[in-house]
């Protein structure tokens, strides 16, 4: 994308129907650290890649507890994140205090969505700068969605957002239809192995990543590193059957350039 | 020596001026709520009558109503404060199912959400003048709950209001059980209406029992039960007590 003359409110549009602050703040997901999703009909598993600063720095949390049935994963401007996480704790917690129930993930994502709308709509405001995945259970079963600062919201089997997010889908496309039966520990592996096409080559270890699982009868919880080393021991020696560490794959960085020809709306990944 | 009189603000509901503007007493009442969960979901019972004070003056009140899909509630106590909460819950059931999702607010949920209007309400010294009632039926899972007007709510097997909680819930501990038939549930409640009948004197003979199950609500249409009143002891009185009346 190329600067011009329209990009400088959010409440301008362009000749050709785009709001382009809305579509940097899209831009800005695309920059951070990626984030995974998957789910089977009772089971959603999270992931993401702990990148630090520096050597010395630790790394940051992109993955909140909203409540015990309903969990977020975040890529982009983890402030924003930050802020919009103890929104959403903020609506869990009225409402259980309330109707003495979990507030159903598919309503909060509308909440959500619906904030992150109003930025889009004020010149005094600007869209937040990062994507959320949200696992959740409400009535009807496991969900996991996909919202992004435009206001637009997603239901996904599994999803992937960040840097290098292309190799985790392109896995994750691969498989995604055995999912829905899988067991939980199938997913969480799973989950794994798409992290580890994010690396780029890059050994897998449980430090430089984050798991998290919500299902039924299981409350949200993030697993802890000797848990998760055991999962990536496990399956590392069969993962040379199932297909080495994604070579670096060329056509998948170009995508993360937001690379589209002018006149088109880009495609919401 | 001048005392700094301490000034209300103007939406304080104490004082003198604000007597007019929160429920101090109720003007028309309704008496006892029984009801008990059976089998298939639960039965609740209730007369028609609204009572002016002693007099008794309106005699075809509907003191039960349906909730959404999954809820009954009825209610004892003031009238005009049962449809208020009737129109809170309206609004709250409208805006359910304005998600049109695959969600809905069960009886439990509801059951909360009333707990939270009448406490709050009692805490702001201006409460709605109730005793309710809420039972329902959602997944297979039967709820039954009542909330008072100071906010006290809790869930169990059978409950009753005012009155029905002297008279009814004795018979309901002695003679209710699991998996009751809806004949026998019915016919159980009905004993409990007729002691309430006999001694409760806002009590009217004209009664209508309302059943949920997973499957939806119905309402009975209103009938009167059989009394007697040719029992020797009543016949004379004074017999065993001289001077009573």
């Amino acid at each position: 994308m190329f600067r011009n003359q329209y990009d400088t409110d959010v409440t301008t549009w362009s000749p050709a129907g785009r709001l382009f602050q809305v579509e940097y703040a899209m831009e800005a997901v695309k920059q951070g650290s990626a984030a995974i999703g998957l789910r089977s009909k009772t089971h959603i598993v999270l992931g993401c890649v702990n990148k630090a600063n520096s050597e010395l720095s630790s790394h940051q949390k992109k993955i909140f507890k909203v409540d015990d049935h309903i969990g977020v994963a975040i890529a982009g401007l983890t402030a924003d994140g930050r802020v919009l996480s103890r929104y959403m704790r903020n609506e869990c917690i009225n409402y259980s205090f309330t109707y003495e129930s979990p507030l159903p993930v598919g309503r909060l994502v509308v909440q959500l969505a619906d904030k992150a709308q109003v930025c889009t709509q004020r010149s005094w405001k600007r869209p937040y700068g990062v994507g959320l995945l949200v696992a959740g259970l409400d009535e009807s079963g496991a969900h996991l969605y996909y919202n992004c600062p435009s206001g637009n919201y997603f239901e996904y089997q599994a999803f992937a957002i960040g840097s290098r997010s292309q190799a985790a889908k392109t896995y994750l496309e691969r498989r995604f239809e055995n999912f829905a039966d899988s067991s939980r520990d199938d997913l969480v592996k799973d989950a794994l192995m798409a992290i580890r096409e994010t690396l780029q080559g890059e050994t897998l270890k449980s430090s430089i990543c984050t798991v998290a699982v919500v299902g039924v009868g299981e409350p949200f919880h993030i697993l802890d590193l000797e848990t998760v080393q055991q999962m990536i021991d496990a399956f590392e020696i069969v993962g040379e059957q199932e297909g080495p560490a994604a070579e670096p794959d060329a056509a998948a960085a170009a995508d993360q350039g937001g690379s589209t020809e002018e006149g088109v709306a880009p495609m919401d990944i | 020596m001048n005392f700094m009189a301490s000034k209300q603000p103007e939406n304080s509901l104490l004082g003198p001026e604000a007597d007019s503007q929160r429920t101090l007493y109720p003007y028309v009442t309704g008496t006892s709520v029984v009801a008990l969960k059976y089998k298939d979901g639960i039965l609740m019972a209730a007369d028609m009558g609204g009572s002016y004070g002693s007099t008794l003056r309106y005699k075809s009140v509907e003191r039960m109503k349906p909730i959404g899909k999954h809820s009954l509630l009825g209610a004892s106590g003031e009238i005009s404060d049962f449809q208020e909460i009737l129109r809170y819950l309206d609004e709250l059931i409208l805006y359910d199912n304005m998600w049109d999702d695959g969600n809905s607010l069960g009886p439990k949920e509801v059951h909360n959400y009333l707990t939270r209007v009448m406490y709050n309400r009692r805490n702001k010294f201006n409460p709605l003048w109730n005793s309710l009632v809420l039972g329902g039926v959602k997944n297979g899972q039967k709820y039954l709950g009542t909330v008072s007007m100071i906010g006290v709510n809790f869930e169990d097997n059978h409950v009753a209001t005012g009155f029905g909680n002297h008279l009814a819930r004795p018979i309901l501990r002695q003679e209710w059980h699991e998996n009751l038939s809806y004949e026998d549930g019915v016919r159980l409640l009905e004993k409990c209406m007729r002691v309430l009948l006999y001694r409760d004197r806002s009590a009217i003979n004209k009664l209508q029992i309302a059943k949920i199950t997973e499957e939806g609500m119905t309402i009975s249409q209103p009938y009167s039960l059989k009394t007697y009143w040719e029992f020797s002891a009543f016949a004379n009185p004074a017999q065993g007590a001289v001077g009573t009346w």
